[in-house]
């Protein structure tokens, strides 16, 4: 299968510290991985590097064969990764609708002045986004909450609307930081057939970090164990679950 | 959805039209004395530039001091053009608002490009480098003054120069370009992971606010007898910064109300003059400090064109 | 020869600049804003002294360290008041309140004394001296002195104290200081309470300096002092320092070379210049966002 994207001998310092370093990693159209390790292991750093948030200090990374090290974050969205985060980044005085819209902006495009001349190009192009954006929105059931300011929505629809939001910018690889924190099993099961779901429906490959492992078991095909910012271990799942180092280095201290 | 647009569009026009006809007639039937018409102009005025301030630091997030700076670009631009070259007044107008647009992306460009409270330092700096280049050139007649400049502006200019001020506003806030103008305030970083291309969009924000005053600065100069550079010092930014603020960040209505009352409410009570600027004060750190207390919250509720919901349905 | 005097004139007027850097730079570093009230509480702390010296009778010293501690309670009750219940809550809220507070102190001060300028009494030697052709007042020897002498013991507080570690420990990180038992908020009232404190020196060197105060002098010193803390880096004690020194001399050397119209707006200049080339100024750290 050819590479989606493909990171090699990728690495970051800060000051003297190593955040990540040596990481060499592929990811295939479609595909769905997940990335562990202990933290502080560098798992969120890598997002941060994947999309333009830190500047790699070596290595290369390559989308499609194009390399993102020169990219700024608003372009390597635009180019096709998205992404969510670990604390909860919604626009939150917009609404629910507002917020997937905003993720549709480049997307869709109309002037500047065709909006203030109020020309046909911006009802028509409005008209576009309200629908996509609803569409999105009933991917995850929040189509009844589209009006409502996302800070007033409870938790786990906040995650929710965080990865409608990623979707709605196009992706062709979405990365999901800690998708299921905060949740109990029931919205995690849920979420599960989600992420199973919007695979399928949008055609993307999604790396995700995540520290149930329920879920990245149950879900991902391949694994990648991270540790002080090295690669310990990549495989399926069964080969990272009986990888007597990977039981030491994480597994076997977690549980 | 288009027709319920058109609809809103012919209503807004209307909403418009009405209180334009009401006070010309009032006005020339004399029931307005030329007092009341003068404090009307300035309102007008101060609509302008509340309105465009509040684009860029009510919808984008950006503090800025600069705005009588802006202003005053526009009001010498036009004056200039208008006393020694004799163009036409909205010529003037609008050349004076592109010169205040060009010298905000000066400014602008090197700022915006950081984050942080940059923005603020250097906008009231550049206010007061603007007012110390009017006060040292000849062609500004200095601090003396500049005298000379047709009484051009009317009421139907200025209302028309607000009306269209806060449709462009108001339409920009409502289109894809405006979503992306607030996500910037709501979240940079997660707006610049969502795709939004942030500082083309600040300084598109700072620009149109920047270009307004220019046009406020134009019409108040064909208004006044002597254009003085004091008018434009670092108060006359804060004055409306404070209407923007009383009125609600983000809230076109408001600060509308607000210009129109900080207008009226100085000009009949002279006595109040010298209390102006405290009162001022008082009102920035009151209207910052009850947004997040449970009182502020309270209060909020009580008056509808305060709140959200109110302020999408009265436009 | 006049070369060498303007630089040491810079050097003086500078040296107060600095002391205001200072207190941008450590409210910056530990509460992670800008005071931009700041100018107007060392206006304040020239009326302090002012009103202990002609009002009061106080002798100069006794006069000067009421202001300082007038201004440095000032400093501190501004922070609770007004910026603590915004902590956390936006910067563009913390920044309205702030030129709130700045333009309340402006007012308040010109309801007290007017808006005309007030007489400072000479506290400090007149006079000059020649040095092997150099021609040196007094008051530029005696504030070149007197502020080496309060950097010399800022950073002695800063580095071999413990409340100076405190200090250090919540400008890294707030977060790991609370969990280690640091009390963050009396820490960043601390910074309050010193920046301003430092400040009021600086407004009697201002009165003694000009001999004529009023209640718009806080602005200008003001601004001029926080282009010099982002010019040394803002959150950086030396770099305001060497930010303050630097923005004395340029200021100097255009009164004399250039011209005194211009010689704000050439220091507005370096401002637009440092932000052009390296907007995280001479000692600052470029400091991501944590995402």
């Amino acid at each position: 299968m050819k590479p989606l994207l493909k990171t090699s001998g990728l690495g970051i310092q800060f000051g003297g510290l190593k955040a990540v370093d040596e990481f060499n990693f592929e990811i295939g159209e479609g595909q769905l991985f997940g990335l562990i390790g202990p933290n502080g292991a560098g798992k969120t750093t890598i997002f941060n590097l994947l999309t333009g948030v830190y500047k790699p200090t070596s290595g290369k990374i390559l989308l499609d064969g194009v390399s993102l090290n020169k990219k700024s974050p608003t372009q390597i969205t635009q180019m096709g990764i998205a992404r969510t985060f670990q604390n909860i980044r919604l626009f939150k005085e917009m609404s629910v609708i507002d917020n997937v819209k905003v993720g549709l902006h480049h997307s869709h495009e109309y002037s500047l002045l065709s909006s203030i001349l109020h020309l046909p190009s911006y009802f028509k192009g409005e008209e576009k986004m309200d629908q996509k954006a609803r569409e999105l929105l009933s991917v995850f059931g929040l189509e009844e909450f589209a009006d409502v300011k996302a800070s007033n929505l409870p938790y786990g629809k906040q995650r929710q609307l965080e990865i409608a939001r990623a979707l709605a910018t196009s992706p062709k690889l979405l990365l999901l930081d800690e998708p299921a924190a905060g949740m109990n099993p029931t919205e995690t099961a849920e979420l599960m057939e989600t992420i199973a779901l919007i695979r399928k429906k949008f055609d993307i490959s999604i790396l995700l970090i995540e520290h149930d492992m329920k879920l990245v078991m149950g879900i991902c095909e391949k694994i990648c164990v991270l540790n002080f910012g090295t690669v310990l271990a990549f495989g399926s799942p069964d080969e990272i679950r009986n990888n007597p180092e990977v039981v030491a280095a994480y597994l076997g201290s977690e549980e | 959805m288009k027709k319920k647009l058109v609809k809103s569009l012919i209503l807004a026009l209307l909403m418009a039209a009405i209180p334009y006809i009401v006070l010309t007639l009032l006005m020339s039937l004399g029931i307005l004395n030329s007092f009341w018409s003068g404090i009307i102009m300035l309102c007008g005025i101060n609509i302008v530039l509340a309105v465009s301030l509040n684009l860029a630091t009510g919808y984008l997030g950006q503090l800025t001091l600069g705005h009588a700076g802006f202003m005053a670009v526009g009001a010498y631009v036009s004056a200039i053009l208008s006393i020694y070259y004799q163009w036409p007044f909205l010529l003037t107008l609008l050349i004076g608002a592109l010169a205040a647009a060009l010298i905000g992306i000066v400014v602008g460009v090197p700022s915006l490009r950081l984050k942080g409270d940059y923005l603020c330092i250097i906008t009231l700096a550049f206010n007061e480098i603007i007012r110390v280049i009017i006060v040292n050139l000849k062609i500004t007649n200095g601090s003396r003054g500049l005298i000379g400049t047709p009484h051009e502006t009317n009421f139907t200019f200025v209302y028309l120069i607000a009306a269209l001020t806060i449709f462009v506003v108001y339409s920009i806030v409502h289109s894809r370009h405006g979503r992306a103008i607030i996500s910037v305030k709501e979240d940079e970083t997660a707006s610049e992971l969502s795709g939004i291309n942030i500082t083309y969009y600040k300084i598109l924000a700072f620009v149109i606010s920047a270009f307004f005053a220019g046009a406020a600065g134009a019409l108040y100069s064909h208004y006044i007898p002597v254009l003085v550079p004091k008018y434009f010092d670092y108060n006359k930014s804060v004055e409306i910064l404070v209407m923007v603020v009383l009125g609600g960040m983000g809230s076109l209505p408001g600060s509308i109300i607000a210009a129109i009352a900080l207008t009226v409410v100085p000009s009949l009570l002279i006595s109040f003059s010298n209390y102006r600027m405290l009162i001022y004060a008082i009102v920035l750190i009151a209207a910052m400090l009850l947004k997040h207390s449970d009182a502020g919250i309270a209060l909020k509720r009580m008056i509808p064109f305060l709140n959200k919901k109110g302020k999408e349905e009265s436009l | 020869m006049d070369f060498i005097n303007q630089i040491i004139n810079g050097l003086s007027t500078g040296s107060m600049y600095a002391l205001v850097a200072i207190g941008y730079t450590m409210v910056y570093g530990i509460g992670k804003m800008i005071n931009f009230a700041h100018g107007e509480i060392i206006m304040a702390s020239s009326y302090f002294a002012l009103v202990g010296i002609s009002s009061l009778g106080l002798p100069p010293v006794a006069a000067i360290a009421l202001s300082v501690v007038l201004t440095a309670a000032l400093g501190v009750i501004t922070e609770k008041v007004a910026y603590k219940p915004l902590r956390g809550k936006g910067s563009l809220e913390v920044l309205i309140t702030a030129i709130g507070v700045s333009y309340l102190l402006q007012n308040v001060f010109y309801l007290i004394f007017t808006s005309s300028g007030k007489t400072f009494p000479d506290i400090m030697p007149q006079g000059s001296f020649h040095l092997g052709g150099l021609h040196i007042t007094y008051i530029t020897l005696i504030t070149l002195i007197i502020s080496g002498v309060c950097t010399g013991v800022l950073l002695f507080f800063i580095h071999k104290t413990k409340m100076g570690k405190a200090m250090r420990a919540v400008s890294e990180d707030a977060g790991a200081a609370q969990l280690m038992g640091i009390n963050v908020s009396s820490t960043i009232s601390l910074a309050f309470a010193i920046g301003s404190g430092l400040g009021a020196v600086a407004g009697v060197i201002y009165g003694a300096k000009f001999s004529l105060i009023n209640p718009y002098i806080g602005a200008m010193l003001g601004i001029k002092a926080f282009i010099a803390a982002v010019l040394g880096g803002i959150g950086s004690i030396p770099g305001a320092m060497v930010g303050g020194l630097m923005i004395g001399v340029a200021e100097s050397l255009t009164i004399s070379y250039i011209s005194s119209d211009f010689s704000d707006a050439i220091v507005f200049g370096i401002l637009i210049l440092i932000l052009l080339i390296k907007p995280a100024g001479l000692f600052g750290k470029n400091v991501r966002e944590k995402v």
